[in-house]
């Protein structure tokens, strides 16, 4: 009896012996080097891997911040997710000084909703809007507008984009977006926009991206932009964000600022803005002098 | 002004613009179809009992399809409509002795419909056969019922309990008689033509080769099974059997006699060629049914159990991945008759 | 009998509806106006050379070919240039076109317009290949490729066979039939030309074993022809073809006709033979025999309430004749309609406006019912294989289908997605009613840009 329990001990004291020795041995020959401040700065970052900055996850991003560090600048990089207090705090970590950066937010350029534009067609297809770019132009007939399939709220990692199911278009949750930009690569038309929030979240763009000429585009949708320009007639004298080519409006989202004055000129409203615009004043006329 | 064509709108898709009349449902219920003469057959020997065996299985496989579609998956449309269910249900009540309580079959067709089919997606994303999934855990739960096989025309056709008169299978008989007993049970043995039209013990539908093979030409003829799988499952039990048999003819008996015995016939027309579960390319299956073959006549000559045929299906049903990654079908331009350059 | 060639993988059979059969062929009245769009073929844009309020007749140039692969446009009609605009096309994209207003019907002097039948071919292949891309012909069948450019064989290429493709198998579509049975010595004219401009003295005539009357009268044809001295004994033959669709692609018909294999991603000029349509060389005899640009081209108008009301047929129609005008041609459109397909039902677009003009490629105008131009409803895949059977190309779609959902592109890259001719018949065949193609072609468009964009890398480097 106490035979066999010797020979198990030792067999398996042995046994564990030579394994830990195994292990012990390859953990040290083959244990990678790493800069132990990239795991540090992986650490501060959101751990979300969207790629919005650029490189692969977020130990890629740190490895980056790391060299950038090291040749004394980091304000070109940036996180969109993790937002100015993540720099913030990376850049306290290096004692550089992270950069003011504005925070960004994922816009739709489209206001072709199943009232406005109509479908005059009944797609009968995968619920792809890829696949429907390719199919034809679109239910309602303009070949830039939304097709209402929903890549883009496939694509987003982040739960920010929604169908409206009146509506057809895709809604931005402001609060959840990170301007990761998936929409933008997932939409086949180009209709999702980087720009900046704005301050206090006001922000103007022209909610349309056709270019073709006012009778063509106004037969498809009620609110496409026709390139009319006196949105531009308004904004120059302010700010001048505005420049009109191919039929189309476009506001400069650096030069904009978030006045509103342009949404009330547009005739077909195809500007939209976050806030309630101001009411255009009403032209003076002149008094006729009261009669004697 | 309105340049459209039609005040509803047109419809607009991808060409092509056609489509052939062969659905999910056809397929299946020509499946269905197949399988009414082994029915009959089985009805025709055993009775009554045999057909409520049959219709308790193809009821709760569609109950429990369709309250698994609408109640757990929430779908808006049930999917028993397509057939499959009752396929499903008719090949596990061939599984079975006709004298199985009906409580058991009702738990094989929950396994078999709910565990081996639905938990995967439903039709088309199950790895296993789900019949023989569900004939498998019946005899690994319910062994005594599952091995009680009442002698046919024994009991009177309306009899409800038939197990006055049981017997062994001749596969059961043959194994049991091992090294040089044959000659001994010679006599228990049915005669080819009792195991060709269906006199003789078993499962319902492993009775009647005849049956069976009627079901499975038909098949053939619609064009919904490869012509060539069945023949070579059958192939690859024959030649195991065979060469068994060559060696000592007085311990084995002959590849003829198996492949007519026991569930061989059924799972040649009916198991192996079942789409879902076997590989996508003509190779493929061919391989796949060869295999299965082999190993059915392995597990009957050397494994414990006298039947071999759905362990064999269901092993090879793991392996179709691998076949279908490594066997495909023969890519137009890439081999010898396609020069790589210049002309002719 | 001797056995039919035929190809050896894949293939469906899609009832025919060759409804149309027995209509000869009617010269569709001229339209008011028409809009020909510059860009009807393989390649860059033809570019405007002519301006808002240019005469014009039938003939002259409207756009030259910009760049090697490309091909010239010109009117089809007498009149005035309305303007320079977009139209939108079969996909409702638009394009940009020269809008004309018809008046009269005046030919340029250049062009010969008697009818008789010119079959001394005194052009050199030079000269041939020259006339042909003058006349802006280009592959009538459907793919719209610069015919010129097909028939100019690259340094280190030999070619030894001539295919012409009267196998038409597609569905419904019978503008080919009729042509080779009213236009065979034109059809053969055109096939010397064409032999002459490759120099090869084999040439073969594909015909669907569907199409008898046709097989009987161009082997007639061919025999007075050849006791005439005009075509060298077993120079031109006919082919009968067992009918399976897509034995028209030309992959196909290069196989069924010589046994030979075009190489993946490579062309049928790798394996020797060059494959032109009927309508093609039918354009290509007007081109160099009588200096008549390619001005119009037949469409089949059909579909089963159509024909059913007994209208429908076949039409010579000018390039840039709205879809309008054919439906006028034909009584409106029938009741019922839910999806009219421009081209035939396995490879044609459906369209959604009557305003789009008919183009160089257009050789149908189906009318489906409403009943049956409904996709059903998508089931799960239940790994038939019939689409793996189906396939010409011997790839399986249901693995590609997949790769490209999953968006796993270099597999769907290695699984030969690019091989894929687009026929449809995996869509025609499943029985879960899944739309396999649709997915196929996003994956085809995408692994494509990838090829491209690792070529530039590449390229580069």
């Amino acid at each position: 009896m106490s035979q066999i329990i010797l020979y198990s001990v030792l067999t398996l004291g042995v046994a564990a012996a030579a394994f830990a020795t195994i292990l012990y041995v390859t953990a040290r020959k083959f244990s990678v080097e790493e800069d132990p401040r990239v795991s540090e700065v992986t650490e501060m970052l959101p751990g979300i891997n969207c790629g919005a900055c650029g490189f692969p996850g977020c130990s890629g991003m740190a490895s980056a911040l790391v060299d950038a560090a090291d040749s004394g600048d980091i304000s070109h990089l940036n996180c969109p997710p993790g937002g100015q207090e993540t720099m913030k705090n990376i850049g306290r970590y290096f004692g550089l000084d992270a950069g003011d950066i504005k925070p960004t937010v994922a816009v739709l350029r489209c206001g072709g909703s199943c009232e406005l534009a109509p479908a005059k067609s009944n797609y009968d297809g995968p619920k792809s809007c890829a696949l429907a770019h390719s199919t034809f132009a679109g239910e309602s007939g303009c070949p830039i507008g939304c097709l209402m399939h929903g890549d883009c709220e496939v694509a987003c990692p982040f739960g920010a984009i929604s169908m409206n199911p009146v509506t057809g278009l895709p809604e931005v949750d402001e609060e959840k977006c990170t301007s990761c930009g998936a929409c933008v690569t997932a939409c086949p038309r180009n209709l999702f926009e980087i720009r900046p929030v704005g301050r206090k979240s006001r922000r103007v763009w022209v909610n349309c991206r056709n270019t073709e000429p006012a009778i063509v585009a106004k037969r498809n949708c009620a609110v496409a932009c026709i390139g009319c320009g006196l949105c531009k007639k308004t904004c120059d004298n302010i700010v001048q964000a505005i420049t009109i080519e191919n039929n189309l409006a476009y506001i400069d989202p650096d030069k904009c600022i978030g006045c509103g004055k342009c949404v009330p000129v547009c005739p077909t409203n195809a500007i939209v803005a976050t806030f309630e615009p101001p009411k255009p004043k009403p032209k003076k006329t002149v008094k006729e002098p009261a009669a004697t | 002004m309105s340049t459209q064509a039609a005040r509803d709108g047109l419809i607009v898709a991808l060409p092509p613009h056609e489509r052939s009349d062969v659905s999910v449902a056809r397929i299946m219920w020509s499946v269905v179809l197949a399988l009414v003469p082994t029915t009959l057959v089985g009805v025709y020997f055993y009775g009554l009992r045999a057909l409520a065996v049959t219709l308790v299985a193809v009821g709760s496989s569609v109950v429990v399809e369709h309250l698994i579609v609408r109640y757990l998956f929430h779908r808006e449309t049930t999917t028993i409509t397509d057939g499959s269910a009752v396929v499903t249900g008719m090949l596990l009540a061939f599984n079975v002795p006709a004298g199985i309580p009906l409580w058991q079959i009702v738990v094989g067709a929950v396994i078999a419909i709910g565990v081996a089919k639905m938990a995967f997606g439903g039709i088309g994303n199950n790895p296993f056969n789900p019949a023989l999934v569900g004939r498998a855990f019946m005899l690994v739960s319910f062994p005594v019922d599952m091995t009680t096989w009442p002698v046919p025309g024994a009991h009177g056709f309306a009899a409800w309990n038939l197990d006055a008169v049981t017997a062994a299978t001749p596969l059961g008989l043959i194994k049991e008689a091992a090294g040089g007993g044959l000659a001994a049970i010679a006599d228990q043995l049915p005669s080819y033509g009792s195991l060709f039209i269906g006199n003789v013990g078993g499962c319902i539908g492993e009775v009647s080769a005849l049956a069976v093979l009627i079901g499975g030409l038909f098949l053939i003829w619609r064009g919904f099974i490869p012509w060539m799988v069945p023949f070579v499952y059958l192939a690859g039990l024959a030649v195991v059997t065979g060469v068994a048999w060559l060696i000592d003819p007085t311990t084995y008996i002959d590849p003829l006699y198996h492949i007519l015995a026991g569930g061989a016939m059924l799972g040649a027309w009916f198991m192996v060629t079942d789409m879902t579960t076997s590989p996508m390319s003509i190779l493929g299956q061919i391989v796949f049914a060869g295999a299965a073959g082999i190993l059915a006549g392995v597990i009957r000559l050397f494994g414990g159990f006298p039947e071999g045929v759905s362990y064999s299906i269901l092993i090879m049903n793991a392996f179709v991945p691998v076949i279908d990654r490594h066997i495909k079908p023969r890519k137009f331009g890439y081999g010898k008759t396609a020069p790589s350059k210049g002309g002719a | 009998m001797q056995k039919l060639k035929t190809f050896k993988i894949g293939g469906v059979h899609p009832p025919e509806n060759k409804l149309t059969v027995g209509k000869a062929i009617e010269e569709l009245p001229l339209p008011k106006e028409v809009a020909i769009p510059v860009s009807q073929h393989i390649g860059k844009p033809a570019e405007v050379v002519v301006e808002r309020g240019s005469e014009v007749k039938v003939g002259t140039l409207l756009a030259k070919a910009s760049g090697f692969i490309s091909a010239p446009v010109h009117s089809s009609v007498s009149g005035k240039v309305k303007k320079i605009d977009t139209v939108v096309d079969a996909q409702g994209y638009r394009r940009q076109a020269v809008l004309i207003t018809v008046d009269g019907d005046e030919w340029e002097p250049s062009v010969d317009t008697t009818p008789e039948v010119i079959e001394e071919v005194t052009a050199s292949a030079e000269e041939i290949v020259a006339a042909i891309a003058e006349g802006g012909v280009v592959g009538a069948g459907g793919a719209t490729f610069p015919t010129a450019v097909k028939f100019s064989i690259p340094e280190g290429k030999s070619v030894d066979t001539l295919i012409i493709n009267g196998v038409e198998c597609e569905p419904y579509l019978t503008a080919d039939h009729r042509l080779m049975l009213e236009m065979a010595e034109q059809l053969l004219v055109g096939t010397r030309i064409l032999m002459k401009a490759l120099g090869v003295t084999r040439s073969w005539i594909g015909i669907e074993n569907n199409k008898p009357d046709a097989i009987e009268h161009l082997q007639k044809v061919i025999g007075d022809k050849g006791a005439a001295g005009l075509i060298p004994e077993g120079t031109i033959e006919v082919l009968p073809l067992r009918v399976k669709y897509p034995q028209g692609g030309e992959k196909q018909l290069i196989k069924a006709a010589t046994g030979r294999e075009v190489p993946s991603a490579r062309l049928p000029l790798d394996v020797g033979c060059v494959v032109s349509n009927v309508s093609t060389a039918i354009a290509v005899y007007h081109a160099v025999q009588k200096g008549r640009p390619f001005i119009d081209r037949i469409v089949t108008v059909t579909g089963k309430n159509l024909v059913a009301a007994g209208r429908g047929g076949n039409f010579r129609v000018r390039i840039g004749t709205p879809v309008q005008a054919l439906v006028d041609a034909v009584g409106g459109m029938p009741e019922g309609t839910g999806k009219i397909v421009m081209g035939g039902p396995m490879t044609g677009k459906s369209i959604t406006s009557l305003t789009v003009p008919v183009t160089k490629g257009s050789g149908g105008l189906i009318f489906i019912d409403a009943a049956e131009a409904r996709r059903l409803t998508v089931q799960n895949c239940i790994r038939c294989t019939r689409c793996v059977g189906a396939c010409p190309m011997g790839l399986e779609p249901y693995l590609l289908e997949k790769l490209v959902q999953a968006e796993l592109w270099e597999d769907a890259e290695r699984e030969g997605v690019m091989d894929c001719i687009e026929c449809g018949s995996c869509n025609f065949t499943c029985p879960s009613n899944r739309p396999i193609l649709d997915w196929i072609r996003l994956g085809k468009t995408t692994v494509g840009a990838l090829q491209r964009s690792r070529a530039t890398v590449r390229a580069g480097k």
